[in-house]
């Protein structure tokens, strides 16, 4: 370890690989939630024309790729508020438009064999210079912090557009500010993973944390977990093994993702053999519902004729209390004719 | 009940409501009061959920004033005081998320964007979930719950920013009967505080006692207003008139006595349809919520 970190290039490469890994997840738990895992995609895209344009006019190409990113995001968002039933190759015609243009003239700028135009595509992270950082840094930190004072925000619009524009929310307005968060972190990605790789690392760290996160809330923070360790990891492991960085990267999301997609099926597995439904309930258990609440571990039974029923799912299964308490209770329930009750709310 | 008594929770005066410039629904006047419970009914493609949505700014305004909570919409800024039930067969998105989550949601367009949630909140959004027999439930990914309970988290979402009129689109549409009783058992408690509610239901039987009044459309249209009885009185007329169409069967149905026993009502076609359920008379309030 401690050769990585003797290295200036390999200490920028780890904040910046850091940056990414907390920053792309928390934007892309909304594009997964809205359907739109692709849509980083084709943003990338379009930066790499704005990358060509800076190289052409010779600008910064972060700022260049960062306006032709946010001005797709607006574009994107205008034209799917207008419901057209071209949009979608409205967008792909923009997506494609915009590669190509910047292979075009990134080539004709440096030359067929353009290191750059490869260190935008796939990423150039250990080319990370420390204004590069500078400039990350701040990035993300907008990007943090708007998403964190909006989150519940775009998780309405996101969930429920509809409702949300019928309970008075800004909707586009909405979409359009996560529409360019998108956009910005595609630019800051865009030097970690490659402009063609970005979307992955917005979308794989929530499909993985979504295998056993309970709440949008927790979900969200696995993710961010996840990103950083395959973000991080990823550039230590490309170092040691002499891998090309932004695929490691990737690679390493995705092998947690199958990891913890393994993981879920077997605990969907081993909780369906102790799993026992109660058979036809129509009652509804729930406070003062005429049933005994039982606190069993992290939830609360009710003891229904001798049974303890957890709601599950939209169904109850009988749980099993702990010996002691179970013989209590059963005593309890027969000696209380209360609950002899057939099933009925009324 | 307030000094907004008089004041029509919705008044529409010849409103006309469509979608992409075309009308759907034209020349609706309506006026409903404080504390009303009404049902909208009309067949599929009558326009019902078109003057919901309507009223939501959901669909376009094409004519007619329509003002809610005496404001005309256009001019309404305080949308939280309409509350929104949609017409959803899931919740279950592409994403985990708890019930208290989605309930919480009810509550964003009364701060600021800025404003983070606060213990009243969170307090609020636990009064919902009690309200709608679901308090144990916050903790529950939605898309684990039955539709019925999908349906309780829908309303939780609406009443949570106290909303003086609620608009509900099929609330019970698709959901089991065991469920239906528990949602009912819900809208019959909301009508008990006084809250205003236009629904919008193929299932007048499960709304029984809940709904005073009703008016249905039909191609758009406006063709009965009034109580559940004088329902039941202008649907058996128009059984007749459908009746009396096919000549042979006519006879038949006009003939009292026939296969009806110990009625009391003289008039057997109409005594018949007021036994059938959805359209008895509303019995008197008071009978305890579960």
């Amino acid at each position: 370890m401690p050769d990585i970190l003797s290295l200036e290039f390999m200490r920028h490469a780890l904040l910046a690989a850091l940056l990414v890994g907390l920053a792309a997840p928390l934007v892309g738990i909304f594009l997964v939630q809205r359907r739109l895992s692709l849509i980083g995609d084709g943003m990338g895209h379009v930066a790499l024309a704005g990358v060509a344009l800076g190289l052409l006019l010779d600008q910064q190409p972060i700022l260049t790729a960062l306006l032709a990113a946010a001005a797709a995001g607006v574009f994107i968002e205008l034209i799917r508020a207008r419901g057209h039933t071209s949009a979608d190759v409205a967008l792909a015609v923009m997506f494609y438009g915009g590669i190509a243009a910047g292979v075009v003239i990134i080539n004709r700028v440096d030359g067929g064999q353009s290191a750059n135009l490869t260190g935008f595509l796939f990423g150039a992270i250990t080319t990370t210079s420390r204004s590069d950082l500078v400039v990350f840094a701040v990035l993300s930190a907008v990007i943090v912090g708007v998403t964190l004072v909006l989150r519940e925000r775009f998780f309405a619009v996101a969930g429920d557009e509809e409702y949300a524009r019928a309970s008075g929310l800004p909707v586009l307005a909405l979409n359009i500010a996560l529409s360019v968060l998108t956009a910005v972190t595609v630019v800051v990605a865009m030097r970690v993973v490659g402009l063609l790789l970005i979307s992955a690392l917005m979308i794989v760290p929530n499909a993985a944390a979504q295998q056993f996160a309970r709440s949008f809330r927790s979900a969200t923070w696995w993710a961010v977990a996840i990103g950083v360790v395959s973000s991080v990891g990823g550039v230590v492991t490309s170092f040691y093994a002499d891998t090309a960085a932004g695929g490691t990267i990737v690679l390493l999301a995705i092998g947690i993702f199958l990891l913890t997609a393994a993981g879920a099926s077997v605990w969907r597995w081993w909780t369906a053999r102790r799993h026992r439904e109660t058979g036809e309930h129509p009652h509804e258990h729930g406070p003062g519902c005429g049933h005994e609440a039982v606190q069993h571990g992290d939830h609360v039974d009710y003891l229904h004729d001798g049974e303890l029923h957890a709601a599950h799912a939209d169904h109850y299964d009988e749980h099993v209390p702990a010996p002691t308490v179970s013989a209590a209770l059963h005593d309890q329930a027969h000696q209380d004719p209360t609950h002899e009750d057939g099933g009925s709310t009324r | 009940m307030s000094a907004h008594a008089d004041v029509p929770v919705l008044e529409l005066r010849r409103a006309t409501f469509g979608y992409a410039g075309t009308p759907v629904v034209r020349d609706l006047t309506l006026r409903i009061a404080p504390g009303e419970v009404v049902a909208l009914l009309g067949p599929n493609g009558s326009g019902k959920s078109t003057v919901v949505r309507g009223v939501l700014g959901l669909a376009e305004h094409l004519g007619g004033e329509v003002r809610i909570l005496g404001e005309p919409i256009e001019d309404l800024h305080e949308r939280h005081r309409v509350g929104y039930v949609p017409q959803r067969h899931t919740l279950s998105g592409s994403v985990r998320s708890t019930v208290r989550e989605v309930v919480a949601t009810g509550l964003l367009s009364r701060r600021p964007w800025w404003r983070r949630a606060t213990a009243s909140d969170r307090h609020t959004v636990e009064e919902a979930l009690r309200l709608v027999n679901l308090g144990d439930r916050g903790d529950a990914d939605v898309a684990t719950l039955s539709g019925g309970q999908q349906r309780r988290v829908l309303i939780a979402r609406a009443l949570v920013a106290g909303p003086e009129v609620l608009l509900l689109d099929e609330p019970t549409a698709g959901v089991d009967a065991a469920n239906q009783r528990v949602l009912a058992a819900v809208l019959r408690r909301l009508a008990e505080t006084g809250v205003t509610m236009v629904v919008v239901t193929h299932e007048l039987a499960a709304l029984r006692g809940t709904v005073g009044r009703i008016v249905e459309l039909e191609g758009g249209r406006m063709c009965f207003d009034g109580t559940p009885e004088g329902y039941a009185v202008h649907q058996a007329e128009v059984v007749r008139a459908a009746s009396a169409a096919t000549t042979g069967r006519a006879r038949e149905h006009s003939q009292p006595g026939g296969g009806h026993h110990h009625e009391p009502e003289p008039a057997a076609g109409t005594a018949r349809i007021l036994g059938a359920g959805p359209l008895d008379p509303r019995p008197p309030h008071g009978n305890g919520a579960a």
